[in-house]
């Protein structure tokens, strides 16, 4: 159960940038979580609406958009969504790919008040 | 200087990204007279992004004393201390151990009594090790009279898999009586492996386990990783784990 330390991460990036903008609180915040990050959504998701209370994310919204994960294949140069965690090009086979998206979380926007 | 160690690493990457964000604070104002208006800004942060950046000065120590430094990884009991045990006498390198598999000092003490240096570092109830503990614990350890130092992290095949702690290299164990399917299922956890550890291959008739199938299920989803079987009995097994390490070594 990582995901409090995970959110513990985040609430202090956006107490950083509401300090940095001469900002008061978060309104909205939107992050991107690859599906091979290790982190549980749904869990997150709880985690964050338990401990945002009394910070500056207390009664902001979260948005959560889930990344797949995407390959670039080295050989055959098609980008793909993969559907199953198969590091393998679809198109041609090839094990040769580079990892384009869906293996890290990030924060992607703020919404600050 | 490292703020947090007075050490002499100056590579801290926060420092400039501070002034940037410093920079972009003071754009906003002037841009942006009104500020008590609502705002939309695009961050694109990694939300590990701290626990990377110290990951990478804990690197620069490691690098600065010559020393590689290796993540074990794996569920609790999968023999990640024993294996560092009994690899020590074979070993033709130094090494030593930062132990983080919880908060008893258990495991330091078994390493203490075979002469291996080891620091046992608080963590708690936490379920990972992240970069800061891993810090901590690099500066209690003689960088200069080791050449390998492993942090044996807290046993569990998911949290562990998100933090960098600054190793060079992760090996990650998996005991034949876990049973099969742990790979399919940890898949994250496997993905950051560069040697996988098929353990306590003696029990192999004991169980129902086709190593084949599981060895392709790991190359799915790491398809260049190493892979080896130990068994604490067979000193050859260990060996080879070994001569994998000094292999890498010379590789840096
Ligand atoms: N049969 C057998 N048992 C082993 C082997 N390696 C470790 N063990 C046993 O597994 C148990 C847990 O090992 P330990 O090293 O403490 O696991 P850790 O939690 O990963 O550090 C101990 O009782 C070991 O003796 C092996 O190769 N074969
Ligand atoms: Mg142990
Ligand atoms: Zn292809
Ligand atoms: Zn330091």
């Amino acid at each position: 159960m990582h995901e409090y330390s995970i959110v513990q991460a985040l609430l202090e990036q956006c107490e950083d940038h509401v300090k940095d903008n001469n900002a008061q609180s978060v309104a909205k915040l939107v992050v991107k979580i690859g599906i091979m990050s290790g982190v549980e959504p749904h869990l997150l998701e709880t985690a964050f609406n338990t401990f945002k209370e009394h910070t500056v994310c207390d009664g902001a919204e979260f948005i959560m958009n889930i990344q797949p994960l995407t390959i670039l294949c080295n050989q055959c140069d098609t980008s793909t969504e993969l559907k199953e965690i198969y590091y393998c090009c679809p198109h041609c086979q090839s094990l040769d790919v580079k990892v384009t998206d869906g293996e890290d979380m990030y924060l992607m926007q703020l919404e600050l008040d | 200087m490292c703020k947090d160690c007075g050490c002499s690493i100056t590579d801290h990457v926060h420092e400039h990204e501070d002034s940037h964000e410093h920079h972009k604070a003071h754009e906003t104002l002037h841009h942006n007279p009104q500020l008590n208006d609502k705002k939309t800004i695009d961050v694109i942060t990694k939300i590990l992004d701290k626990n990377d950046q110290e990951a990478g000065h804990n690197r620069s120590h490691f690098n600065a004393n010559g020393v590689l430094a290796i993540n074990l990884m794996s569920s609790p009991g999968s023999g990640k201390t024993t294996l560092l045990e009994e690899m020590y006498d074979i070993a033709d390198f130094k090494y030593g151990v930062i132990e983080g598999d919880l908060e008893t000092s258990r495991d330091a003490d078994r390493l203490k009594a075979k002469g291996i240096k080891a620091y046992q570092i608080q963590t708690g109830s936490a379920c990972h090790l992240d970069a800061f503990m891993v810090h901590k614990g690099l500066h209690a350890m003689e960088l200069d009279t080791i050449d390998v130092c492993f942090i044996e992290n807290v046993g569990n095949l998911v949290c562990p898999a998100s933090y960098d702690v600054g190793s060079h290299l992760n090996i990650v164990l998996v005991s034949i009586p876990e049973g099969e399917d742990k790979i399919a299922k940890y898949p994250v956890m496997f993905r950051q492996a560069d040697l996988i550890l098929f353990t306590k291959t003696d029990l192999l008739p004991h169980f129902v386990y086709d190593m084949k199938r599981e060895k392709e299920e790991a190359r799915k989803i790491k398809p260049n990783v190493d892979i080896l079987e130990v068994n604490i009995k067979d000193t050859a097994s260990i060996q080879k784990v070994a001569d994998w390490i000094k292999f890498k070594m010379e590789m840096r």
